[in-house]
């Protein structure tokens, strides 16, 4: 019963691994969208930024193996969550009117399967470079390639709409990841409502930033 | 007031169900819910027809057996109420009323708006419990217990078990209640000695009949009658997080390697 594996096996487990993980790439997406904004400070700025990323083999492909495994940690757990859910009312009611969840929440699943798409798209446009519409992809000036590709209208928008997706998903589940961890109280519960909508919206306004500022002409 | 019901019938488990269109006429605002439904099934009986059977016993919103979807609403349009507390001033002239039982692959209906819920039940068995001395009945006062604690074990303890939370519940999860039952124990001084056995027996019993998990919509405490804080879901997480690494297996002494 008190078992890691009772424990990965509950619901409650599950959740928890979600949690965590979800934690972590919050973490990174916060520092993506950090490091990106120095898009603004020129082309030099970034492309010493991307060259300092991949300086040492050793810590990058670490930070890539840990990443990857959160990220399949995060949606292992979901999608069987997700299954288990699904199944649990097999007949529907004909008539059902949600009171209470919001939209976010009731996006959770839709948007989470959309970023995933996403994420594989923008691994094959800017860290592979495979996809590289009407340009030549460079490996080391990141600066070009991005504002090459994001003067492609399709492509920015493909951006824009992913972040709002993620603007939806991090302000349900920052919010989510305290009820739990068990961290609910009335005292902290409006700061914490107010906390994960702050941070989805810094992390996703900064950005789509960069492909609205690009697309608008700002950036060249 | 004159209302057009829209009722589920099942003859039994293993029968299929349909809505039923029932005319109800001449509806005091005055009357339950459930009355109203007494009413109908008169007509139905003196029709020579089968009577719906729905669960009721206190009609005073305090057992826990009564409740219904009501217009896709568990117990209905009123906030903190059960179906037997439910008035139909809540309704108007005219409307039409969609009435089904709680729906969950872990509620099979039994017939009409019945379902069985003895999965609760084993919920509680699994850890809803507190051991305690017998003999003399001990001073009040013997064991303090903080104010605040109390209050809070009280707020969880109101939990009638009715099963609307699971019923409204998008993913038919039977958190609110089993976090209602493991904050009202686990909240007070007696309940300290059986608290990681509680959290981790309860939560894997819930798991184990089938119901959903939590996905934090909310539509539990909505729908609850006695308005059960998500505080308890978080309360219950954090005690089956702490229990899972703390509770020693059974057999296992006390430094043992
Ligand atoms: S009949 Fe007892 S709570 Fe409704």
């Amino acid at each position: 019963m008190s078992t890691p594996l009772g424990f990965v096996r509950s619901t409650v487990g599950r959740k928890v691994m979600m949690a965590v993980t979800g934690l972590m790439l919050v973490g990174f997406v916060a520092g993506h969208a950090t490091g990106n904004l120095l898009v603004f400070k020129g082309p030099d700025a970034l492309n010493a930024y991307g060259a300092l990323l991949k300086s040492s083999a050793v810590v990058l492909w670490t930070v890539r193996l840990v990443l990857l495994t959160a990220v399949g940690v995060h949606i292992w757990a979901a999608l069987t969550l997700i299954r288990l859910n699904q199944v649990s009312r097999p007949v529907a009611y004909a008539k059902h009117v949600p009171q209470a969840s919001t939209l976010a929440a009731r996006l959770m699943r839709a948007g989470g399967l959309l970023l995933l798409a996403f994420i594989v798209f923008h691994l094959l446009h800017l860290t592979t470079g495979t996809i590289h519409p009407g340009y030549t992809f460079s490996h080391t000036d990141v600066y070009s390639n991005v504002v090459s590709s994001f003067q492609v209208p399709w492509l920015a928008l493909v951006y824009i709409v992913a972040m709002v997706a993620l603007l939806a998903h991090l302000s349900h589940g920052v919010w989510s990841f305290f009820q739990t961890m068990g961290w609910n109280h009335p005292r902290f519960n409006t700061a914490r409502r107010v906390f994960a909508t702050v941070v989805a919206l810094i992390v996703s306004l900064g950005f789509i930033a960069i492909p609205s500022a690009i697309l608008g002409g700002m950036l060249r | 007031m004159n209302l057009t019901l829209h009722v589920w019938r099942q003859v039994d488990a293993g029968a299929p169900g349909r809505l039923v269109r029932y005319e109800a006429r001449d509806v005091s605002p005055d009357m339950s819910f459930l009355e109203m439904l007494d009413v109908v099934n008169e007509g139905l009986i003196e029709k020579g027809e089968d009577p719906i059977a729905f669960d009721h016993d206190c009609r005073e919103g305090i057992c826990g057996s009564c409740g219904v979807m009501i217009n896709g609403s568990a117990h209905g349009p009123m906030a903190g109420t059960a179906t037997c507390q439910l008035h139909m001033r809540s309704f108007k002239d005219g409307d039409k009323i969609v009435i089904e039982p709680w729906r969950a692959r872990a509620f099979p209906v039994l017939r009409d708006l019945i379902v069985d819920r003895s999965p609760l039940d084993r919920i509680i068995q699994a850890g809803g419990f507190v051991s305690i001395a017998t003999g003399n009945a001990p001073d009040a006062h013997t064991i303090l217990v903080p104010k605040q604690d109390a209050e809070s074990a009280m707020d969880a303890a109101q939990c009638i078990g009715c099963g609307a939370c699971v019923a409204a519940c998008p993913n038919a999860s039977a958190m609110l209640f089993t976090a209602a039952k493991v904050s009202h124990l686990g909240l007070l001084p007696q309940g300290q000695p059986e608290r990681d056995r509680r959290a981790l027996g309860m939560v894997t019993q819930m798991d184990l009949e089938g119901f959903g998990g939590c996905t934090n919509y909310g539509e539990c405490t909505t729908a609850c009658p006695k308005e059960i804080s998500l505080e308890t879901i978080a309360r219950m997480n954090r005690d089956f997080r702490v229990a899972t690494f703390r509770a020693r297996p059974e057999s296992a002494g006390a430094g043992s390697s």
